[in-house]
């Protein structure tokens, strides 16, 4: 059975140009194979511009990497569009579309679709696979269940990448809850997400740990995990795992999966270990059918 | 502008004609819309009866079709598309881009409406939508503000429905996952946020709290009215202070941005709410369809009443009603 690749996602949260350098100039030294770039989440966030993205995406694919332009999720004005197009035209790199407006601009050539576009079923993913699909994110709240279903009928040539390792993308609105959180608008939000490299976490009235604010974006507070699930995913035949870069510890995570798929390490000690890194501790029942913020952790399945 | 009604049931369907809808929406009984709560929605027989009453008054009845099917449910959706087809419905309302898919082929003089669980907020994705599935409307989610639903229904090649009064989703529709996080079913997969079966209200010392899959989602003192938990609408913690961190447990009100709305060339107007009562659907439709016609009469002079308000305030969430993101006090 052959391994599955692994892949760095965009970078969902909004940090210094400098930090931004820094992070992709690690990585072009850890094992991932492939290497999403772009802004996500957030048109306002412009420390990193869309020409540093395409000369990023150039250094890794020197580097040895495959580089993959990412696309803003949430498309509302026009000047989104015009950037939108921009990296849609450029040709020399794969694009994931994080909206069907992507996906529109792309069809007839290669792309990939993100976990935000609504691939839920056989029928979906054959019709964008018509249309050029090469690769797709099994969106977050789906189950092993349904991927093993969405495995048996998937077209050939197209590949299955599935969220393993992060703050869940939960929701997006026009609202900026980060700007919210401080009272400001978002038209003047100070850009205080800077202040969050791992997104600001909401509890409950009785401190319990539920969500993370990023912008524009809710995730989840908990940690989303599949390491103990690799033989399953083998299994499955999941081509990539994608792991969600966070502001520390992603080399350590990238390098424990790696070494839990090519059996150098066991996955529950990789697991326990890795949990030192998670901001609120773990979950993983979407795999399992179950709420997302259930924990079974690696012992299951 | 066209005023779209909801129609959880028969009675609510008849009085939504009876007060000057132009078309009600209404779903099967079960997950293949998102309104699938408890005793609520048509079988087969009773939208039989329904499209005959609203067709016999010159009305149009359009049916949500809007989660969206996994492998295993597939064959149920496209059953509810035949069966939606020969019921003789004027649109489906879909999400799904296999249900579209299927629906083009199978049914391809039948209407079909992009729902705004299909997250369309650009004019590239209807482009998309309309190119390969022939949609000829969609509705779009309640996070654009007015100008961008202006430049939105410019470049649209379809015609536009926007959301005017009722409940408010903050979040872009159909992809918003916060109920699965916390019950394991969204209104994507389930057809339902925050459903009820996950929902606890629990005695307190001096009063109540209310639960979502076992996620305190909000408390209330003594004799304070207490809502219905919907994730987004609790307090939360962030940092020191605990606030409506996500939104406000405030309902949509547009009324006073109809000349806008139709200025803007938006196609219809929309009205939330299948799961609430025929009396509901009755007193908003009426309010509306005298706005919309004091609007079309004079758009120069229009302005919102204060009876109208007082009439929808009445039966708003949280008796407060905001403009949502069409007038943006927070961007």
């Amino acid at each position: 059975m052959k391994s599955p690749k692994l892949s760095l996602g965009p970078i969902l949260y909004y940090w210094p140009r400098e930090q931004v350098l820094d992070f992709y100039a690690e990585a072009a030294e850890w094992p991932v194979d492939i290497v999403y770039l772009g802004e996500a989440i957030c048109s306002k966030r412009r420390l990193v511009r869309t020409e540093d993205w395409l000369e990023l995406a150039q250094r890794l694919e020197a580097a040895g990497k495959t580089a993959v332009l990412s696309t803003l999720t949430l498309l509302e004005a026009e000047s989104e569009l015009i950037n939108l197009r921009r990296i849609c035209a450029d040709g020399r790199f794969m694009v994931e579309a994080n909206d069907l407006g992507a996906v529109n601009l792309l069809e007839g050539r290669p792309f990939v679709t993100g976990p935000s576009v609504n691939v839920y079923n056989q029928r979906t993913l054959a019709r964008l696979a018509a249309l050029g699909l090469k690769r797709w994110v099994l969106p977050v709240e789906l189950s092993r269940d349904t991927l093993a279903e969405m495995q048996a009928a998937r077209p050939e040539g197209v590949e299955t990448e599935v969220f393993a390792w992060g703050r869940l993308p939960l929701a997006y609105s026009a609202r900026c809850f980060t700007a919210r959180a401080h009272n400001l608008p978002k038209d003047d939000c100070q850009y205080r997400c800077l202040d969050y490299p791992d997104g600001l976490t909401l509890s409950t009235q009785e401190d319990q740990r539920f969500l993370a604010l990023n912008g524009i974006q809710t995730q989840s507070a908990q940690t989303f995990s599949l390491l103990g699930q690799l033989a399953d995913l083998r299994r499955l035949a999941v081509d990539v795992l994608r792991i969600s870069p966070q502001s520390r510890g992603t080399g350590q995570v990238v390098a424990a999966f790696r070494e839990c798929l090519e059996g150098r390490r066991d996955p529950a000690q990789a697991a326990a270990a890795l949990e030192a890194l998670m901001p609120a501790g773990p979950c993983d029942g979407y795999w399992f059918g179950e709420s997302g913020m259930v924990a079974h952790g690696g012992g299951a399945a | 502008m066209e005023l779209v009604c909801p129609a959880g049931n028969l009675p609510s369907l008849k009085v939504a004609v009876d007060n000057g809808a132009d078309a009600v929406y209404m779903g099967f009984r079960d997950d293949t819309n998102a309104r699938h709560f408890a005793g609520l929605n048509f079988t087969p027989e009773k939208m039989h009866e329904g499209i005959r009453y609203a067709r016999q008054r010159g009305r149009r009845v359009f049916l949500a079709l809007n989660t969206f099917p996994q492998p295993g449910g597939w064959e149920r959706w496209r059953a509810a598309v035949d069966r939606a087809a020969e019921l003789g419905v004027d649109a489906l309302i879909i999400a799904d881009l296999g249900v579209l898919d299927y629906a083009a082929e199978r049914w391809p003089e039948l209407a079909r409406h992009l729902s705004v669980q299909g997250s369309a907020t650009n004019y590239e994705a209807l482009r998309f939508y309309q190119r390969h599935f022939g949609i000829r409307r969609v509705v779009v989610p309640r996070v654009l503000s007015l100008p961008q639903v202006a430049h939105l229904v410019e470049n649209s090649p379809v015609e536009v429905e926007v959301f005017g009064f009722g409940s408010l989703c903050v979040m872009v529709e159909g992809r918003c996952l916060l109920s699965s996080y916390a019950t394991g079913q969204s209104p994507n997969t389930y057809g339902a946020c925050s459903p009820a079966h996950a929902v606890e209200w629990r005695e307190i010392g001096q009063g109540l709290e209310t639960r979502l899959g076992g996620v305190l989602i909000e408390r209330y003192g003594e004799g304070e009215n207490a809502g219905y938990p919907t994730l987004c609408k609790g307090r939360f913690r962030v940092g020191q202070n605990t606030f409506h961190a996500i939104e406000e447990p405030t309902s949509l009100n547009t009324l006073e941005l109809l000349p806008q709305l139709v200025a803007a060339g938006v196609a219809a107007v929309k009205i939330e709410g299948r799961q609430r009562s025929p009396a509901y659907v009755a007193q908003v439709t009426r309010v509306w369809r005298a706005a919309l016609d004091a609007c079309a009469r004079d758009p120069e002079r229009y302005s919102s009443r204060p009876e109208w308000d007082a009439e929808l305030a009445r039966v708003s969430e949280g008796a407060q009603t905001t403009l949502g993101a069409y007038h943006r006090p927070w961007q």
